[in-house]
């Protein structure tokens, strides 16, 4: 599904997270918000996932309008930054529990939710921690469980906050090529927040260079280190 | 303690022999001479003319009045102030508006009052004397020298309890869980019964239960705005007091034994929770 942001602005009291911005995401792609801390790429994420809402301007979703679309109503599968994963479930549960938030006419059987959550545990490549809480989990592991998690409400796009900011360099680079070949496999249009440029390079159909709440550049990874459209985005992705 | 006094290779916090003996003894002394003596003379008391006196004692028509008021008051004022307080608690640590640090302020507003004089205050409120008092008892509904006072009273100066046990918490915990429920599809409700109250249980519980001892214990409120009428609006502290001007010192002494041991009660129910779910709440609680 495609998403098309039209002059979107937020402003927290006096102070303004995002300039008016728009950006046209195609359907299926993988797409970073790469920028400095404050730099509007979180607030960008979270209008998107329905968690904030723009100040003026709008958001489509495969060409409707989705600017009122309560949080709920949004299916976003949004991973965040420290997972956020429920602690006082197991991994079973969690993974679950979107599926079991769902009206009951729309609720799948029990055996239907424990055939699916099997099936994303086996995408996650952790077939058999269903029973664990997620304190007993690596941080890698957290946060493939909270991708699975995000995927169990069959989303209509993947939004992920920072989702390798928290690991070690290693455990990151074996996470990147994974969302790479889950994106693949479900072909979801997909959105992550990143302040690292490597990773945004490397992982990204598209990326989008954001600073102070408007958005610098938008291209492909080579045409970005190619030709940067500014200052900024020079000093920023060389750094 | 022991344990770490046992541990092998000493630990770089171990304070000398002679000082760590010198604190453990000092608590203890202060502990058994300030908070275990008193309670044991309580009871020491009661029974000082024999069961059958103390018996009697909890028999007389104005003791049993004053336990059902009390154990009424707190059943009416804890379940109220749980709810109160989950969602003072809520609305300050879940959301961002003007005038919050004034309502944090006003929270603990019972906690810096005294007790007498919020019980005065709600006497001018509510007294015969004001209008919206005398209006009250014009249509039959008086809160003052009445039940609606006591309960009144008692919602006042426990209010703070449960509220304050939940927002450290709460700004601990952050809002993502509750976010991550929102975009799995989870209701507001849902969200609070199934994500926000697993996660606060156990401050909740602790709220309630000082919430619950202070209601049962609370006098000085109470006893303002109650009147102290025996068999009416008399409570167990109130009747206590009562009962000792009197000189029936067993009789006072048996009721404030009743006071203490149901004081008691909610620390060992407190416990034996904790310990039925030691490794829940090990498993839980942190990362």
């Amino acid at each position: 599904m495609n998403i098309e942001i039209e002059e979107l602005a937020k402003e927290f009291g006096t102070t303004r997270a995002l300039h008016p911005v728009s950006l046209s995401i195609p359907s299926g792609a993988l797409v970073a918000l790469l920028g400095p801390s404050g730099s509007g790429k979180t607030t960008l994420l979270r209008i998107l996932g329905g968690l904030e809402f723009p100040t003026s301007g709008r958001v489509l979703f495969g060409g409707q309008d989705a600017t009122g679309l309560s949080v709920q109503e949004r299916r976003a599968g949004f991973v965040f930054q420290s997972y956020a994963l429920f602690k006082h479930m197991t991994v079973f549960e969690n993974i679950a529990y979107g599926l079991r938030a769902r009206k009951r006419h729309e609720r799948p059987a029990e055996a239907e939710i424990g055939r699916r959550v099997n099936k994303l545990l086996d995408l996650i490549q952790l077939p058999d921690i269903g029973t664990r809480y997620p304190n007993q989990l690596s941080g890698g592991q957290r946060q493939r469980v909270a991708l699975a998690r995000a995927l169990a409400i069959e989303p209509r796009m993947l939004l992920l906050d920072e989702p390798f900011g928290a690991l070690d360099a290693k455990v990151r680079k074996e996470l990147r090529q994974g969302l790479r070949e889950i994106h693949d496999r479900t072909g979801l249009t997909t959105v992550f927040v990143t302040h690292d440029q490597e990773e945004a390079m490397e992982l990204a159909d598209l990326v989008v260079v954001m600073s102070m709440g408007r958005i610098e550049q938008v291209g492909k990874p080579a045409e970005i280190r190619a030709k940067p459209a500014t200052d900024f985005v020079r000093s920023f992705t060389a750094a | 303690m022991s344990d770490i006094a046992l541990t092998p290779p000493v630990p770089v916090t171990t304070e000398p022999v002679l000082i760590r003996s010198l604190l453990i003894g000092l608590s203890l002394v202060f502990v058994a001479l300030f908070l275990f003596a008193p309670l044991v003379t309580v009871f020491v008391e009661a029974l000082r003319q024999g069961w059958g006196a103390t018996v009697d004692a909890l028999r007389l028509p104005d003791a049993q009045a004053a336990i059902r008021m009390t154990l009424t008051i707190a059943a009416i004022a804890v379940p109220i102030n749980a709810v109160f307080g989950i969602a003072a608690a809520w609305a300050i640590t879940k959301f961002d508006f003007r005038g919050k640090a004034f309502l944090i302020t006003l929270i603990d507003l019972p906690f810096s009052v005294s007790p007498v004089v919020a019980g005065l205050m709600l006497v001018l409120l509510f007294g015969a004397n004001s209008t919206l008092g005398g209006w009250l008892i014009a249509n039959g509904m008086p809160i003052v020298f009445a039940f609606p006072g006591i309960v009144l009273a008692t919602l006042f100066v426990t209010f703070p309890f449960v509220a304050r046990e939940l927002i450290p918490v709460m700004i601990e915990q952050g809002r993502a869980e509750e976010e991550a429920a929102l975009t799995l599809g989870a209701s507001g409700w849902r969200t609070f019964f199934t994500v926000t109250l697993p996660n606060i249980r156990w401050a909740l519980l602790y709220g309630v239960l000082l919430c619950n001892a202070r209601a049962m214990g609370e006098f000085g409120a109470v006893a303002v705005v109650s009147g102290k009428i025996r068999g009416e609006t008399a409570t167990m502290p109130t009747m206590v007091e009562m009962f000792y001007n009197e000189y029936l010192s067993v009789a006072a002494f048996t009721l404030a034994a009743v006071l203490a041991m149901l004081a008691l009660l909610t620390l060992l129910l407190k416990s034996l929770l904790e310990w039925r779910h030691a490794d829940l709440l090990a498993a839980t609680r942190r990362h």
